[in-house]
């Protein structure tokens, strides 16, 4: 019988699959949840961090990565710190995050997504980061820069960065380094 | 003179102009001689180990190549770089360093070099009341960071204390602000640096003490911002420990550091007596 429903379906095969790439023991967390209770980000998240790693053990990969919450995991490694099980969590999140990427679907979160990319493009092209040019570059690439143009709270953001500018916390000249062929070659 | 390996990250080349300007002065002033990385690339930050982990480990992997070659110990300054730098070590053998990866926070809190701030203090920190902020990146996890207490972290409670100021404790220290979130999710970012304000007010701490520029670029640049969100007033400077540092030392630097804050320490100054 052919199931639809995503929510059903289960790859079993999965978690040796995670846990063999990851080498994170995944299947030794017992739920105690202290993960999630010591995460400062579930207020935004759409799923826990225990269910996160609760799916996983459950082979239910396309909820697994489909969610938020591995995007909105800011990797402050609270959850991997306090673990009584050695269970790297952040790293786990991390593992989803690439994977879902790879797997090419609609990312849920697709603003932080296109952040990641712009600062790799960013340190392609330069080799370091110049954040005046990556806040440019992503608002560009994400659509923000229209959304702000539209709705008139782009002035807030020229505000700042004017400001910045000002104190001297806007580097407007970005150095490159000169192993710009060994970073591209990293950066493939 | 004492002299280490330094490796600044990009943003001490922009948004934390001031953390960078302000350990080169305290340093040159401490006889600690920085030897910047020859031709040091991004570490990959929170992008690179997000969704290209083998990048995350190569890119921060190649400045330790550097560093290695330079026999003599490594300091951070930016501990989501220290953070990436140690994971690199650890995650590839052939990256080991025979000498140390430091926390600049870690590294200036050793006891010799304490002892020689303490001795260059010319204006006692009395009135200022801090809270030292550590954010994630230098204690955690501790099986990369090597911190020796990661929920508990004094590097920087240790030194404000040496000069001289009042050190609150609280139990935020190692809270997150949300990093990066900032540009794409300022939401979360903003619900998270709420709370610490209102925590380090509860505490009854006058500023806050930080060693990271990621942690002070969001409370710093966004305080006005919470304060008209939230509806409520706060007026925290966020302060870089080496900034402090400077102040404690008279060092003329320190009026063109502070200028670089959008929340501008004078009247913190002006009511701890300090100007």
């Amino acid at each position: 019988m052919e199931n639809t429903n995503d929510a059903l379906h289960i790859e079993p095969a999965w978690l040796g699959e995670v846990e063999k790439e990851t080498g994170i023991g995944v299947s030794a967390c017992y739920q105690c949840k202290k993960c999630t209770n010591g995460c400062p980000v579930t207020f935004a998240m759409d799923i826990y961090p225990d269910q996160v790693i609760r799916l996983v053990q459950m082979g239910q990969k396309e909820r697994v990565l489909s969610c938020s919450t591995i995007w909105v995991c800011s990797a402050c490694e609270t959850c991997t710190t306090r673990c009584p099980n050695g269970v790297d969590v952040a790293g786990v999140m991390d593992y989803l995050k690439e994977t879902a990427v790879r797997r090419g679907a609609d990312i849920p979160q697709s603003n932080t997504y296109t952040f990641h990319r712009t600062f790799l493009d960013e340190i392609r092209k330069l080799g370091r980061i110049s954040e005046a040019g990556l806040i440019r570059n992503y608002m560009l690439k994400s659509g923000v820069l229209r959304k702000r143009l539209q709705d008139g709270s782009l002035i807030g953001d020229l505000l700042l960065g004017w400001s910045m500018f000002k104190k001297g916390r806007m580097n407007l000249l970005p150095k490159k380094i000169k192993a710009r062929g060994e970073i591209s070659k990293i950066l493939k | 003179m004492r002299k280490v390996s330094y490796y600044p990250g990009c943003s001490l080349e922009g948004t934390a102009r001031d953390y960078s300007e302000s350990i080169h002065a305290v340093c040159r002033e401490l006889g600690i001689d920085l030897e910047e990385l020859e031709d040091w690339n991004c570490c990959g930050a929170t992008a690179a180990h997000s969704i290209d982990h083998e990048a995350s480990i190569e890119l921060a992997g190649r400045n330790l190549t550097i560093a290695a070659s330079k026999g003599q110990d490594l300091v951070v300054p930016c501990p989501l770089c220290f953070n990436r730098l140690k994971t690199a070590e650890k995650a590839r053998s052939f990256y080991n360093q025979k000498t140390g990866i430091l926390d600049l926070a870690d590294f200036m809190s050793r006891d010799d070099i304490l002892d020689l701030i303490e001795s260059r203090v010319t204006r006692p920190l009395s009135g200022i009341k801090a809270v030292c902020y550590y954010g994630c990146m230098s204690s955690r996890p501790p099986g990369i960071t090597d911190a020796a207490a990661c929920e508990n972290p004094t590097s920087m409670d240790r030194i404000m204390d040496r000069l001289g100021a009042e050190v609150i404790p609280w139990s935020y220290k190692t809270d997150c602000c949300g990093a990066s979130h900032v540009i794409a999710r300022q939401d979360i970012v903003l619900e998270l640096v709420k709370r610490l304000y209102a925590k380090a007010d509860a505490a009854g701490a006058n500023c806050i003490v930080v060693s990271c520029q990621m942690c002070q670029a969001n409370l710093d640049m966004y305080q006005e911002k919470i304060c008209r969100k939230f509806e409520t007033e706060y007026y925290l400077p966020i302060i870089y420990f080496t900034e402090m540092i400077g102040l404690a030392m008279a060092h003329r630097g320190v009026k063109t550091w502070f200028s670089r804050h959008f929340v501008e320490p004078d009247r913190l100054l002006a009511e701890a007596g300090l100007v």
